[in-house]
């Protein structure tokens, strides 16, 4: 039965509508929340949401679910590991900051930009942007790919790795390139230019505005994710994930399936980047270093590796307990015990329990992806009886 | 099928005659850059050798201890490069707080071979620890498994390393004898001569555990297979753990001379450090223990002259130099210098 051919898409599983009704439904009851009803309420309790999570927050953990979601394409749909993804959220913010700001003062382009046509530099709308960045993103990422996808898996982890490690100082250095200024340096490209939409340009702190765009653009990706992965390409990502040998012969060609995983989870984490410096309104080579890298892969595994929803949920919950939840709950915990204990420096060790743990006692994640759950434990029971295979 | 033969062996050809001529364009442009180097001030071009070869040395140190796990299990152990700062910490603590030695002298000296010998022991055990809790478990897991659980220790790692140090940098007064003797223009610091004097003995012995003694044995024949080792009566799981007790001792003692030589402590330093080893013991090729010495000198040699030398890139490009030639090297020799190509396990 599992032999013949299946012609027609495959309908997307009961289970994945309630997802994506949820997910609806869980962003329009914020977006009401947050525009109509935050501030009407009393001012302490404002302060509470305030302090647990504010709504600038939330617009940044949806930025880290884009990123999450491309690097959910790498690492959960084609077992491909990735270590240096940040080097993608540079690439996507620094596209930002060539695009969309008056950083080049020796030209003055203007394409479909809300901003005053006088202002010098390169102005492109936010939505030329995402795929302009994406595309330097999926570029980059074919150019580190192509020479290295045929190396062993953890050769593969150890030169992304080294990308990881190499863009950013670029852009840190890059003051200066035999006297070209590339990337403003330390002092990073601040401001970008605001997201256009008809009619309107949207101001640095325009929240539900850019709550509904994130959210779009969310939506989006979760979209593309899904299809993908039940398409061609997707089935045979799946099938290099789970026995390259056994993938090639039969037919699939595992360069460009690898080489396809990657430029298209890096054009996503190029969107992320994108977003990521309308949102901050800037580009700063110093933030991104290998922690991101290792938070969003904390974020895929948390999750569930390739369930996109489960991925989601891993990186709305890391994103939060990273930006305001662990603070807010240690001052909970302290002002009702009355002890004074810095919650945020535990960071660091939860962050590397919670990976270790997760894979002693739960390696397919939160909200598993069931054919990934199989090939998780599949040493488990060969400790067992000598003669199995491994 | 003749065809494909053909192929198949014309683009294996054009790929070999691009990689050689690209090798020999880029050997050139080395040479050219070195020459002029020297030229221009011969002196300068010493001193950055030395310095970059003590460095190189310390590599080899904590590369050796990522090369042996590699070769063994492998597994990229990313907690290797933390486990070498807390032997950095440890030692700062152990000799300028505990034992309150801040300048040069016997009982100093004695103090310092006293907390070479304990930070070895300590951080032998840890790493024998850490395999036995976090890795055992893992070891016919999918790959993907123990890479994330090392990054997961590496962080708890660098959370005791930030506790116990604090989130700056320290610096520390060193119990080596200051000063420097000159030979035409360089000058080398006796402490570089101490960190080659002790670090030398160590990998000699090194080399004669792995290569002379039963254990040694036991340890060559489990890295080729497992299950024929455990049939031959080896005790895989107590290899498997001296194989760690070996590397941990290493990065203890890295700890100590880094420590003491370059006399500052920070949390971080294990991730930069632990990175750069690794890149050594894969450029050497993994898993052989010559190549991670050769590797180590190699990539502190070229770190050395790229930070110190008058016509250079200079210290801000250093990572970006390292892991280019990482990248490149991994494109066109995946094996290493040393390595030799071998067949994937399936």
């Amino acid at each position: 039965m599992a032999m013949s051919k299946v012609k027609k898409p495959v309908k997307p599983a009961a289970s994945q509508r309630t997802w994506a009704i949820g997910f609806i439904i869980a962003a329009v009851v914020m977006w009401t929340f947050y525009t109509f009803i935050m501030f009407r309420l009393p001012y302490q309790v404002q302060t509470i949401f305030q302090n647990w999570l504010p709504p600038t927050k939330l617009n940044e953990a949806m930025v880290w679910v884009i990123c999450a979601l491309g690097l959910n394409i790498v690492v959960g749909y084609a077992g491909l590991l990735d270590l240096g993804f940040v080097a993608f959220w540079a690439i996507g913010g620094y596209s930002a900051g060539w695009f969309m700001s008056a950083f080049f003062r020796q030209v003055n382009w203007h394409v479909f930009s809300t901003v005053e046509p006088t202002l010098p530099g390169i102005h492109i709308s936010f939505w030329g942007v995402i795929f302009i960045g994406g595309l330097i993103c999926a570029f980059f990422g074919i150019v580190i790919g192509a020479p290295t996808l045929r190396l062993k898996s953890d050769y593969l982890a150890l030169v992304t790795l080294g990308f990881g490690e190499i863009i950013p100082q670029v852009f840190t250095n890059g003051e200066n390139i035999a006297g070209f200024n590339m990337s403003n340096g330390t002092k990073g490209i601040s401001p970008v230019d605001n997201i256009g939409v008809p009619g309107r340009a949207l101001g640095p702190f325009d929240f539900s505005w850019k709550f509904t765009i994130f959210a779009l653009l969310t939506a989006m990706m979760v979209f593309i994710s899904l299809r993908l992965r039940t398409g061609r390409l997707g089935r045979a990502w799946l099938a290099i994930r789970e026995d390259e040998l056994a993938a090639s012969m039969m037919g699939v060609p595992l360069m460009r399936t690898k080489l396809a995983a990657y430029s298209v989870g890096a054009f996503t984490g190029g969107i992320g980047g994108v977003a990521f410096a309308t949102h901050v309104n800037g580009v700063f080579a110093d933030r991104f270093n290998f922690s991101i890298s290792i938070i969003l892969l904390a974020m895929v595994v948390l999750g569930g590796m390739g369930n996109v929803w489960g991925v989601m949920v891993g990186a709305l919950v890391i994103a939060w307990v990273n930006s305001t939840g662990l603070q807010a709950m240690g001052d909970l915990v302290n002002t009702s015990l009355h002890t004074s204990i810095n919650f945020p420096s535990y960071n660091f060790v939860l962050f590397g329990g919670v990976l270790i743990f997760m894979m002693l006692f739960k390696r397919e994640g939160l909200i598993p992806e069931s054919r990934l759950k199989a090939i998780m434990h599949e040493g488990d029971d060969a400790s067992a009886n000598l003669e199995g295979h491994h | 099928m003749s065809i494909f033969t053909s192929g198949y062996q014309a683009r294996q050809l054009r790929r070999r005659y691009l990689e050689r001529s690209l090798g020999t364009v880029a050997a050139f442009a080395i040479l050219f850059w070195l020459t002029i180097n020297f030229l221009k001030s011969p002196s300068q071009f010493f001193q950055a050798s030395l310095i970059g070869l003590s460095n190189g040395i310390l590599y080899a140190l904590i590369a050796l201890g990522y090369t042996l796990v590699y070769g063994i299990i492998e597994l990229i152990n990313f907690a290797h490069g933390d486990l070498f700062m807390l032997g950095a910490v440890f030692s700062a603590n152990f000799i300028t707080i505990w034992f309150g030695k801040e300048s040069s002298g016997p009982s100093a000296w004695g103090v310092f071979f006293l907390c070479l010998l304990v930070v070895m022991t300590l951080s032998a055990t840890v790493n024998v620890g850490i395999e036995r809790f976090a890795y055992r478990r893992l070891r016919r897991a999918p790959k993907l498994a123990p890479l994330i659980t090392a990054v997961g220790v590496s962080f708890c790692l660098q959370f005791v390393g930030l506790r116990w140090n604090g989130s700056g940098p320290k610096t520390w007064d060193t119990v080596l004898p200051a000063g420097a003797f000159h030979i035409s223009g360089v000058s080398i610091d006796y402490t570089t001569l101490f960190s080659f004097a002790v670090t030398v003995p160590l990998l000699l012995l090194m080399s004669w555990i792995v290569t002379r003694t039963r254990q040694g044995k036991a340890m060559r024949a489990t890295a080729q297979d497992q299950d024929a080792a455990r049939l031959m009566g080896i005790n895989v799981d107590r290899t498997i753990s001296f194989t760690f007790a070996l590397g941990g001792a290493l990065a203890g003692a890295a700890g100590l001379l880094f420590q003491q030589t370059r006399g500052l402590t920070s949390y971080n330093l294990g991730y930069q450090l632990g990175l750069i080893a690794f890149t050594s013991a894969v450029m050497g090729g993994i898993g052989n223990l010559q190549g991670a010495v050769l590797g180590a000198l190699l990539i502190g040699l070229i770190q050395g002259l790229n930070d110190g030398l008058p016509i250079g890139l200079g210290q801000q490009w250093s990572q970006t130099v390292v892991f280019s030639i990482l990248i490149l090297l991994m494109a066109f020799r995946p094996t290493g210098l040393l390595g030799k190509p071998t067949t994937e396990k399936v």
